[in-house]
């Protein structure tokens, strides 16, 4: 038997230690140097910061079925959106009577849309945890349900992806309309309070931002906690010899619902925790190119590494901030060229290709295999 | 009013009745009120010249003498006699017969009248459709001659209808009557003989409003089938864009196995490509116009077909045997191609012109069918016989068919499977440029234009079952059908999303589509 995987190895030590000093870094230069000093942070970056920590911690749940597991999700923007919506919907109930209409009872697009009472679905979330379980539940519960259909009839690769691809497509039309109750088109926004602290204010900002490094760390934990144990033996099992494992006796498809569960609720924090940050929630968040996108940070950092998706993250999102503001017309195609040359030239990604140069060999075997060059899906017969 | 049809029917009554007063002499009168006989009874006697005096008349060219109450008609500068057609000198005692509005309306229907009996079928037609709109009860007489001489079957019914019509609107119709022209405002079962019934429910006659009642309900059943018929059509209509969206992805994907995120993108280049082309026919030979869409096709098909080579040659190649990362790099692919559109022709629509044949409607057994998408039906279908001729019956189509099915033994056996996959992707890519070229006509050409039929065209390609052709057109049929069914009740947005859960459903139950191909592959 080899000998256990520590649960934290040392590129996780080197992430927690980066990650906790810039946990600390940051509310400093924001807090505690003055404003005039060259030092000084700007509230906004705090916020822009917290942004990409969100969307790190997206790209680790990201990694966790698709590293591990073999699930190429293309509706994970999907989990992100509505754990983002429940929290959304907290924040529009904090409004109360300060809305634009100053109705005490109902948000300012519902006396909008001519609405005369609540919709049901809103009971509850005026309280904070009610919401905060929300947030957990509502990505959870649809990714146990879609994962079970899904791996219970063996539905995989390819199709898998069409298919999460097409709910997160189903729900952006969804939300978009105007009937659903959850702002349509325009979404939740206007956000005045949460727990008691303006939202707008720097120390929330700045709470915020290392609320979201915390749960990042601990998504981190969660992830690794999954993969390092016996259980995260059979998933990786899973994604690499699916039937194989079958014919060992387990079942894929438990292991796989677990794992897309638990993933699909990171995901959720991830955007509950993004949607206080940039102050607005909208259809547009279930886009299908979101979800795309997501896949490519995971890609970029390199997957199966969970430590990788994370760097990708913050790595892509700080380019494209640098981008769109530099040159807007360039984004798309950096963006573009980003897809072809890592899926050509760095198929695992920056930490993976780190690993192969300078980790163990141990460490480096455990990556997702490479897939073979040579065109082997012809010789299965025709599709993959 | 009441003299005018005195006079109408004195006139009707014929050559019997020798006093009828010469409508041209009554013309050159002095009053209005002889002007508006005169002109009256001109529509009524059937003359041939009367179309052409009063159209004279109406357009202040017809000239009177005074002396001798003959008339003439002003051509230019040339003058003729209205009665009788032969070139007259000019007279400077000529005086333009003068109209009041009175007169004018009076022209108007009395043109309508002569038009009831115009040699030409369609303007019969369409006087009498005229006068079943307006029911205008002094049409009534002519309405009788003009269906007494009636020998087309089809005018003569339109007149009919309109004479019920005119006779069920006119008070003072016998119970009799009205019962005997519901029978021709039934069959007529659209929307304006709906409302002629509906008109009826207040008749004073308990035996008419029943019948009236009957011939509502079987209009309304009517009109049900004809609506469902015509979503029918609709959603055949919507199939047919879906299958032209989705036939390519049907070779990448479905034949290939290539995930190719980039179709959308080929089927915009194609759109652009028909842009291009119209662009140069219009400066450089307009007269070519009609024939753009036709000499687009060639075109698109190339651009389309030579990126996907070169996608394929220079990313793809190294890609197979690893679907989910051709799904990223051709996603990245389809991003740069965008955003390349986006720079050259900006972000804004860009206008592409529909050909004469592409524009108009015509009417199918009360079904309105436009032009344009019937020619993108059977555009499609061609198509997609085209492409399944290809395959099925040409020496490329059993290579393509003998790599996908086996590579090695098919490199074993001489052929070049590097070709016949550059080749094959470009087909793919190039019937998705065609498809640009039809999408181009019914939606807006922007560099978005790919987006909204990606997901689309995997959903109708898994649906109908991979690497399965006529999959894909049963898949693209059945999906746009159902949607448009659907969507009179739920609306378009929950039928598509409807239609999405439907299918998340079905690959659930039928993981490899309608229509698999039957193989031992455990997990391909």
């Amino acid at each position: 038997m080899p000998p256990r995987t520590r649960l934290i190895d040392l590129k996780g030590w080197i992430f927690l230690a980066v990650l906790a000093a810039f946990c600390l870094a940051v509310p400093v230069l924001n807090l505690a140097v003055p404003e005039g000093s060259g030092l000084h942070l700007p509230t906004y970056l705090v916020s822009l910061f917290g942004k990409y920590l969100a969307y790190a911690l997206l790209a680790v749940s990201l990694d966790l079925v698709w590293g591990y597991c073999g699930i190429l999700s293309l509706g994970h923007g999907a989990f992100f959106a509505l754990g983002g919506y429940a929290m959304g919907m907290y924040l529009m109930r904090q409004i109360g009577s300060r809305g634009v209409y100053g109705n005490p009872l109902l948000p300012d697009f519902m006396v909008f849309l001519n609405y005369k009472s609540l919709p049901w679905y809103w009971y509850g979330f005026d309280h904070f945890a009610f919401a905060a379980l929300m947030v957990l539940l509502v990505p959870g519960l649809l990714a146990f349900l879609f994962g079970w259909l899904a791996f219970r009839s063996r539905v995989t690769g390819v199709y898998l992806s069409i298919i999460t691809q097409a709910m997160t497509y189903a729900l952006m039309l969804a939300f978009f309309r105007n009937d659903m109750g959850l702002g349509g088109n325009n979404g939740l926004t206007d956000f005045k309070d949460l727990l008691g602290f303006n939202v707008q204010s720097q120390g929330f900002r700045v709470g915020i931002f290392v609320a979201t490094g915390i749960a990042l760390a601990l998504g981190y934990l969660i992830a690794r906690v999954m993969t390092v144990s016996a259980y995260g033996k059979i998933l990786i099992a899973v994604r690499d010899a699916e039937s194989r494992t079958r014919f060992l006796g387990y079942r894929p498809e438990h292991f796989k619902t677990l794992a897309f569960t638990v993933s699909a609720m990171m995901a959720g924090v991830a955007g509950a925790l993004y949607v206080p940050q940039v102050g607005i929630i909208n259809p547009g968040e279930f886009a299908p190119g979101n979800s795309i996108e997501a896949v490519i940070w995971v890609a970029v950092g390199g997957r199966g590494t969970l430590v990788g998706a994370a760097l990708g993250a913050v790595i892509v999102n700080y380019a494209k901030t640098i981008l769109t503001g530099a040159m807007p017309d360039a984004w798309l195609f950096a963006l573009g060229a980003l897809f072809v040359v890592v899926t050509l030239f760095m198929p695992r990604g920056i930490v993976g290709t780190l690993m192969e140069k300078f980790g163990s060999r141990r460490a480096a075997a455990k990556l997702p295999p490479e897939p073979e060059i040579a065109p082997k899906l012809a010789e299965e017969g025709r599709g993959s | 009013m009441i003299r005018l049809l005195t006079l109408l029917f004195l006139l009707l009554a014929g050559p019997a009745l020798a006093q009828a007063p010469d409508p041209y002499a009554q013309l050159a009168g002095e009053s209005y009120a002889e002007i508006e006989a005169g002109v009256a009874g001109l529509a009524a006697s059937g003359d041939p010249r009367a179309g052409a005096v009063l159209s004279a008349l109406s357009e202040g060219r017809l000239l009177a003498r005074p002396s001798d109450k003959a008339l003439f008609i002003r051509q230019g500068s040339a003058l003729t006699d209205a009665k009788t057609g032969a070139a007259a000198p000019d007279d400077p005692a000529l005086k333009a017969v003068r109209a009041n509005n009175r007169v004018r309306r009076g022209i108007e229907a009395a043109q309508g009248q002569l038009n009831l009996v115009s040699p030409d079928p369609a303007k019969r037609r369409e006087a009498a459709d005229a006068v079943f709109k307006a029911r205008d009860a002094a049409a009534l007489p002519a309405l009788d001659t003009a269906l007494a001489r009636e020998k087309d079957a089809g005018v003569k019914q339109v007149m009919s209808e309109a004479r019920a019509a005119v006779l069920l609107a006119k008070p003072g119709t016998s119970e009799s009557e009205k019962l005997a022209a519901l029978p021709a405002i039934q069959a007529r079962g659209d929307g304006d003989a709906m409302g002629i019934l509906r008109g009826l429910g207040a008749d004073p006659s308990e035996a008419v409003r029943a019948a009236a009642g009957r011939g509502i309900a079987a209009i309304e059943t009517r009109l049900a089938i004809l609506g469902a018929l015509q979503n029918v059509w609709y959603g055949i209509s919507l199939g047919s864009v879906l299958l032209l969206a989705a036939i390519g992805l049907a070779i990448t994907f479905g034949v290939m196995g290539i995930i190719n995120m980039a179709h959308g993108e080929m089927v915009m280049l194609g759109a652009y490509t028909t842009y291009l082309v119209q662009e140069a026919i219009r400066t450089k030979a307009p007269a070519l116009f009609p024939w753009s869409l036709a000499i687009s096709i060639p075109c698109a098909f190339l651009v389309a077909g030579l990126v996907g080579v070169l996608i394929e040659r220079f990313i793809i190649r190294f890609l197979y045997g690893r679907p989910l990362e051709t799904l990223l790099a051709t996603f990245g692919v389809s991003l740069v191609l965008q955003q390349a559109v986006r720079s050259l022709f900006g972000p804004t629509n860009r206008e592409v012109g529909a050909p004469a044949f592409m524009s108009g409607a015509f009417d199918f057994y009360g079904l309105s069918v436009t032009w344009g998408r019937m020619w993108i039906i059977l555009f499609s279908l061609a198509v997609f016989l085209g492409l399944l001729f290809v395959l099925r019956k040409t020496s490329f189509g059993l290579k393509t068919r003998a790599v996908t099915q086996n590579r090695r033994m098919a490199a074993a056996m001489g052929i070049r499977t590097p070709y016949v996959d550059a080749l094959t992707f470009g087909l793919g890519s190039g019937i998705a440029g065609i498809a640009g070229v039809a999408l181009s006509q019914i939606d807006n050409v922007s560099p978005n234009l790919g987006q909204g039929y990606i997901i689309d065209s995997f959903l109708v390609v898994v649906f109908g079952g991979v690497g399965n052709l006529w999959g894909t057109l049963v898949a693209a049929l059945t999906l746009g059908v159902v949607n448009k069914l659907a969507e009179p009740y739920i609306g378009a947005v929950l039928a598509k999303i409807g239609l999405l859960i439907f299918i998340i459903l079905f690959i659930q139950k039928r993981p490899r589509g309608l229509f698999a191909l039957k193989g031992r592959a455990v997990e391909s």
